[in-house]
This record gives structure tokens, sequence and C-alpha cells, in this order.
């Protein structure tokens, strides 16, 4: 470790004499981010789940397929890859110039042992669901079966097959997560289970990390054997977690950080007129909805209730005068952005708030609500202050028609504990993509679903993301998802509210930072201006 | 004088059994639990998490586990930090704590002390309407408002100063944090010193001190000062072991690697095993803590004594 940390700081000292540059011009080939929290785990199998964790495991490994700088997926560690007709198979052929920061060679062994990792219970890796259309993956994941039994073959060190439950057509966006980057099986052959420890970690990425004071830094230095090294411009990257976002923006106002992942929503305008350039605003691919509980007894069981509700929802009231107009309001639940996807909207929502209003009266007239009889709803969100706000506009816009709503706030792990065991009649939630895929934010919809708080049941629904799910054709795909997003949307499933913006403050002169719909961006494509 | 302090630190056992035990089982009982969260958990992975931890077992078997660790001085791992187990977190930002709360309190004592003297010399004065202003002053604001306020205008507006991060300890990025730490205990210092000099200048062996025609000074300092100093004392006691455990405000807001934040964050996240290392080194300090306030006691005042 020792040793790494000084040929991190010698280097640039040498290359400053060799082209007379001033020692502040080098040191700015170090990036310095601030992100939202700290990784959980180094370790792919024992990361927590958090989007901060993209940022630092993004950096420093690099899966069969990774992220350019626009967010699209292209090969990583895969030169290229290939699906059988039937859309089982996918075979992936990997570099031969791939090698771990060791300079020991990347290889088919250390993706199948990652994924191995993953599915084994006793590491109860959190991101194990999401490779359950690996053949073998849920039944190892729940004990019932033993690892034989996983469906990833390595015929040699260059070639990876996977073997599918169904044809899986957006396979390969999975693939560029962060939990399905490789782990180096010489080293965990050597080290056991503190192969990720500041000592003997070995990344395959463009970084690869020095040091790590938890809750102040994390070092990364350039990685000199990955095998794009020639192009990556930067020296190192420090990641310095900051939860407190006012501090991140003061630190990056004072020159201490070069890029902030997220900035407080509600100071936008004047960030703007602060830091001109500095601003980044993206649209996500993240919504932020209501879940509305539909198990018998709660008033919300009933489809004109839930409609009543949505119609009542001025939305561009919450993006514009709430968020600061730094989110876009939609009645959609599939953010607009999403890779071959049109995203539908929810029947009835017009501009027409007096009409759309007339309407939601009556239909809760039909369900037997009314100045004797008012609609009462607990509604229930997470404590932060922009939820509180959005709360108390839903309940002032229901307020019209007769609704009497209860606010209870909780903080995060308690809310989300009553929600996912149903205590709530309108309850705040959100999904952030971990792929670029429709089917990843209609999935948690579903009858059988963990992230269906609502307790919505489609059979036509269910129908249609089990046939999207076999369905190989893209556009044939598109059109049968697209029908299961009209179907919950007709059903009133949820009460959308707006898309998410990404929020990224960076400093004018780096460049190879493009905004990107996932909100993933990987250092190895970012340089400093003058150190170009 | 010895057999005191023994027989002291062995009450200190089931003080701190009994917090440990009563802090277990409320952390348990509190609504929620560690993996629960945005990101809802498949059931099996949930169960496979909950396998990992022990967490499936009955509580009082959990119970009797970690009171079984923590006699071989294993703290367990962290649930949030799972590249660290609790020790090291502690060992890590312990002492980070301890130099900024330490500095904070040395500074406190060297403006708090001489401004509470002054105030009580120069009674309903303007001087002592001044510093008692002031003082009410760093009371009353709370330093979630002067933190940010002072990194705004020093680090950002200014430049003289980092606005926040650790940078190994390095001196221009301990002193936004170590002052605005200090400026409520200034405060309270200054306020308890003026109190209690007032009170002690009333007392009859300052008047036999002043007939026996020492000057002001001399009675003030070698008088007067010790035994006014004893509240001061007594409140530094609880207030050393509060301050060198970390302020979460202050932590969160200049980037400080301390353990403060992990008393808020454990709890926040259900993280057992942090909850209850955090515990257990803050039970064992404010006891510690207090044994020394004791036994400075009998340093001020010669009429304590702990002699059996």
């Amino acid at each position: 470790m020792l040793y790494s940390s000084r040929r991190g700081l010698r280097r640039p000292l040498l290359l400053a004499a060799l082209l007379g540059l001033s020692l502040s011009q080098v040191q700015a080939a170090t990036l310095n981010i601030g992100t939202q929290g700290e990784p959980a785990s180094l370790d792919t199998a024992r990361i927590g789940g958090s989007v901060w964790e993209n940022d630092i495991l993004g950096d420093i490994y690099e899966g069969l397929v990774t992220l350019d700088p626009e967010g699209q997926y292209v090969p990583g560690v895969a030169r290229d890859w290939r699906v059988s007709d039937d859309g089982l198979s996918w075979t992936f052929h990997l570099r031969d110039d791939a090698k771990w920061s060791d300079g020991a060679p990347v290889t088919a062994q250390d993706f199948k042992l990652a994924f191995s990792r993953l599915f084994m219970p006793e590491n109860g890796a959190v991101y194990a669901s999401l490779f359950y259309p690996i053949r073998g993956a849920e039944p190892i994941t729940k004990g019932e079966e033993s690892m034989d039994a996983l469906g990833i073959d390595t015929p040699d060190d260059h070639t990876l097959v996977f073997h599918l439950n169904q044809p899986t057509p957006y396979f390969p966006t999975l693939l560029a997560h962060i939990a399905a980057s490789p782990v180096p099986a010489h080293v965990i052959k050597r080290y056991g289970k503190d192969w990720a420890s500041m000592e003997h970690i070995t990344t395959n990425g463009a970084f690869t990390p020095v040091k790590w004071v938890s809750q102040d830094h994390l070092t990364t230095v350039r990685n000199d054997n990955f095998h794009d090294a020639d192009s990556v411009s930067l020296e190192g990257v420090n990641f310095y977690p900051i939860e407190n976002r006012n501090s991140g923006l003061t630190r990056f106002r004072s020159g201490e950080l070069d890029i902030v992942r997220d900035f407080p929503p509600a100071r936008i305008d004047a960030l703007k007129e602060q830091l001109p350039g500095a601003v980044h605003l993206a649209p996500q691919l993240a919504n932020y909805y209501f879940a509305l509980n539909q198990r018998p007894g709660h008033p919300t069981a009933d489809r004109r209730v839930r409609e009543a509700l949505n119609l009542a929802v001025a939305r561009d009231v919450i993006a514009r005068h709430i968020m600061g107009g730094t989110v876009t309001a939609s009645s959609s639940f599939v953010p607009d952005g999403v890779a071959h996807y049109d995203a539908r909207s929810m029947p009835g929502m017009g501009p027409d708030m007096k009409a759309r209003q007339a309407r939601a009266r009556r239909l809760l007239e039909e369900a037997g609500y009314g100045p004797d009889k008012p609609l009462t709803l607990e509604l229930r969100y997470s404590t932060t202050e922009a939820n509180k706000r959005i709360a108390v506009a839903l309940a002032a816009m229901w307020k019209p028609l007769g609704v009497k709503t209860q606010l209870i706030n909780a903080e995060g792990r308690v809310h989300y504990a009553d929600l996912a065991a149903g205590k709530f009649d309108v309850g705040r939630a959100s999904w952030v993509a971990d792929f670029d895929d429709a089917s990843n934010f209609l999935g948690i919809l579903t009858s059988d679903a963990v992230k269906n708080y609502g307790g919505y049941h489609s059979e036509a629904f269910d129908t249609l993301m089990e046939k999207a799910a076999t369905t190989q054709d893209l556009d044939a795909r598109q059109d049968v998802l697209q029908q299961a997003e009209q179907q919950m949307l007709d059903d009133y499933a949820v009460l959308p509210v707006y898309i998410d913006t990404s929020r990224n403050l960076v400093k004018p002169d780096i460049e190879g930072f493009a905004d990107n719909a996932l909100n993933r961006h990987l250092s190895r494509w970012m340089h400093f201006k003058n150190t170009q | 004088m010895l057999s005191y302090i023994l027989k002291r630190l062995a009450f200190a056992i089931p003080t701190l059994l009994i917090v440990i035990t009563i802090s277990f089982f409320l952390m348990r009982v509190a609504p929620g639990g560690p993996f629960d969260g945005e990101r809802q958990l498949p059931p099996e992975i949930e169960a496979n998490l909950e396998a990992v931890y022990h967490l499936d077992e009955p509580l009082p078997m959990q119970y009797l586990r970690y009171m079984n660790n923590l006699v071989h001085g294993d703290f367990g791992p962290s649930f949030k930090y799972k590249d660290f187990s609790v020790t090291e977190l502690i060992m890590q930002g312990f002492p980070v704590s301890l130099e900024i709360g330490g500095l904070a309190i040395a500074l406190a004592l060297l403006i708090g002390l001489p401004l509470g003297v002054i105030a009580a010399l120069k009674r309903n004065s303007a001087a002592d309407y001044f510093v008692m202003s002031l003082a009410l002053g760093g009371i009353a604001v709370p330093n979630f408002v002067i933190a940010p306020i002072m990194a705004l205008v020093f680090g950002v507006l200014l430049g003289w100063l980092p606005a926040g991060g650790w940078n190994g300890g390095a001196w221009p990025n301990l002193v936004l944090p170590v002052v605005a730490l200090s400026i409520q205990q200034i405060a309270y210092i200054a306020r308890m010193m003026r109190a209690s000099m007032i009170e002690t200048l009333g007392s009859h062996f300052i008047r036999t001190a002043r007939a026996k025609g020492l000057n002001e000074m001399q009675v003030v300092m070698r008088h007067a000062l010790r035994p006014a100093m004893l509240p001061v004392v007594s409140y530094l006691g609880p207030a050393i072991a509060g301050i060198v455990t970390g302020s979460v405000v202050i932590e969160q807001i200049f980037g400080i690697p301390g353990i403060g934040r992990y008393f808020v964050q454990g709890a926040l996240n259900r993280d057992y095993t942090l909850v209850m290392g955090t515990v257990v080194f803050y039970g064992a300090l404010i006891v510690l803590m207090n044994l020394l306030v004791d036994l400075l006691y009998s340093v001020l005042d010669p009429q304590i004594r702990y002699d059996d």
C-alpha cells in the first residue's frame, strides 16, 4: 500500500519536471469527487446498494460491459458477444489484454467466481436477485441448490457462456452493473475474505484504491495495468463522502472539490448565477411516486378513489414550486429516456385542472364519499424537507375534494418497513434504475414483486410482463412493455409525481463529463483542460 | 486513595452492564430493521443477510453471543461499513474526535475562564455586560448555524482556510471545526466561572485574605480561583466525554472523520453493532471522566479527601 501511495505521488512530480509544469497544475490531475456517502464495501458481493457505490466501484472495476461518457453500453472486458437463436445462451469473448492491477490476466474464471459469490447464501449479496435471469441463480441464492446448478460455463480462459432461464434481451446492460464486476480469483484464493482490504485489494478498472479512511476519503491511483491506461489522463481520483449536501456545495465553492454528485435543489437559481457553467441538470432514470394501497379495507382499493386522487394532483406545481423546476412533472411510471421505449401517460391528466377536479369529485361521490362521509387517508412519507412539502401539497390539493389527509412521517428505515408491511393508504416511494430498461421499472409492480408496496394485482399486467420477458424482438418487446405500462396507468396503480433529475456540480475546466440518464460518470473519460 | 479508585472502577462494571443490556434490547425493539430501505430486498436475500449477522437467532441467544464477544474485546462487524469492524471504526475515528474535542476544550478554558473572572471582578460594569451578552449569544446560537457560516466566510468568501475535510489533521483544517465546537463551551464556562467567582469572593476566607492586606490580584489568584473552579471542573467531566466523542453536526458540516456521526448514523441505519460499540465506548468514557473529576476535586479543595 505504501509503495503504491508513493508511486502515485512521485509520478506527477517527475512529469512536472519533464514538462516544466508548475506543481499546482500537476496536482490538478487528481480528481476530487464529493459523493453522497461511502461504499459499504469494495467487495462486489458485500456492497450495500447505495447509488454512490456506482461512482467508486465503477472506477475501480470494469465489467464485461461498461459505459461510455454518454452512459451508453459499450464493451468492457468483453471484446464481443453473441446470443444463441433461442436467446438463452450468451457467449462473451474476453479481451486478451485485460489485467488486474497486479499484472495478472483477467480471466473468465474471475467472472464466474464473482457471480458465484453473489449467489452464495452466506454472502447475503443484495444484488443477487438482479441476476436471477441466469439459470440456477435463484435456487442457489435460496439455498435450494448447490453451486453446480449455476448456468455459467468457462470453456477457456477468455470465453464465458451464460445460460439463461428465459430470453433476456437487455442482458448485456445488466453486466455493466457494478455487482457484475469480476473478482481476482488468485487474490481471493490467497487471502480469502480479506481480499478487499486495503493491503490486498486488486482491481481491474482504470483506477485502483490505495488508501481508505472511513468517512474521510478513499484515494485511488491510476491502474497502469488497465488495458486502456494510455488514454486515462487523470493520475488518480479521491472520493470524499459528504452526506450534508450544503457542505458539499461549500467545499465545491471553496475549490476543494472538482465534482459534487448532488446539491440542494432549492439552491438552483442562486447556483446558476454564482457558478455559471458548473451546474449540471439532466433527466435521470428515476421516478418519484406514491404507492396506493389496494389491499382490502383501504379506501384506495377502489379504482375510482385512485383515479380521483391522481386527477387532483397538479404535478407541474410540485415540480416548479417545490422542486425549483429541477425535476420533470410526469404522470408516467417509466421515465422518458429509457432505451428503446416511449413512456405512456395516465388517462385524463389534461391541462384543465377545473375539469379534472370536477371529475374527481364525481368519482368520489360514486365511490360513496361526500360531506357526510369524508374520505380519510393516511399518507406516509420518509422524513426529508422535500418529501414533507410534497406531502403537504398533496393534502392541500385533495382538500377541495373533501379528502382529509393525515400526514405521518418517519425516518427512512421505519417508513420502508411500514410500506413493506402495507401499513398505509398512500405512501411515498421512488425507484432509481439499476439498468436501462423499462422492465426495471414496471417489474416492481408485478403481483409477486417485493417493492409492489400497494399490492397492485392485475392479471393482464402480469401476463404482459411475462410475455415481455420472453420476447426477444426489441420492437415487439417495447410494444408489450408499453401495453403493460398503459394497463397499470389505466388502473391508476400508483400516483406518479415526477421524473427525477441528476444534479451535479462540475468544474468548468473538466472535460469528458457528459450528462446522461443513468447519471453514471466514469472518471477514466475525464480530464482537466490544462493537463491535456 | 487507591482503594477508592479500585472501588469506583469495580462499581463501573455493573453500571456498564446495565447500560449495555438496556441499549441492546431498546435497539431491537425500535421499528424498522437494518435491511429495510428504499431497496426492498427479496425475502430470501434478507434471510441470507440475517443469517450472516446471526439476526435469525432468538434474541436472548443474540444477547449472549454479543456479551461473549464483548468480553473477548470483539465489538463485531458493522452492518453498514462492511469493510471495517466496529473496533476499527472507533479506533480510526476516536483520535480525530479526541484531537478536535481536546483542542476545543483547551480553547474554551483558555478563553472562558479569564472572561468569567473578568466579568465577576467587574460585576455590573460595561465589561461584564459585554462578556455576558457574548456568552448568551454563544449559548443561544446553535453550532449548526455558526459552522456553515464560518465555512462560507473563511472557506469560500475569504478563502483563508479549507471549508472542510480532514487532510490528515493538518492545522488549517483544524481551525474552523475547533473554533466552531468551542464557542458554546466558552460561553458555558464563562458564565459558570462568573457565577462561581462571585459566590467565592463573598465567602469568609476571602474577607480574611483581604483583611490580611493582600491585594486584589493575590486574593483572586491565590485564594479564590481554585475553589471557584470546582463547578467548572464538575461540568468538565461529562462535557469532555461528550466533546471528545465527537459532534455529529460539526463532523458532517466540516467532513471530519470522527466518531460523533456514528452515534446518529448507527441508530438511523439500525446498525446494531455500531450503536452498541459507541454506547459501550461512550459509557466507559463517562465513567472514567467522572472518576477523574472526583479525584481532581481533592486536588482543588483540601476539604475533600478520599481516604477510607
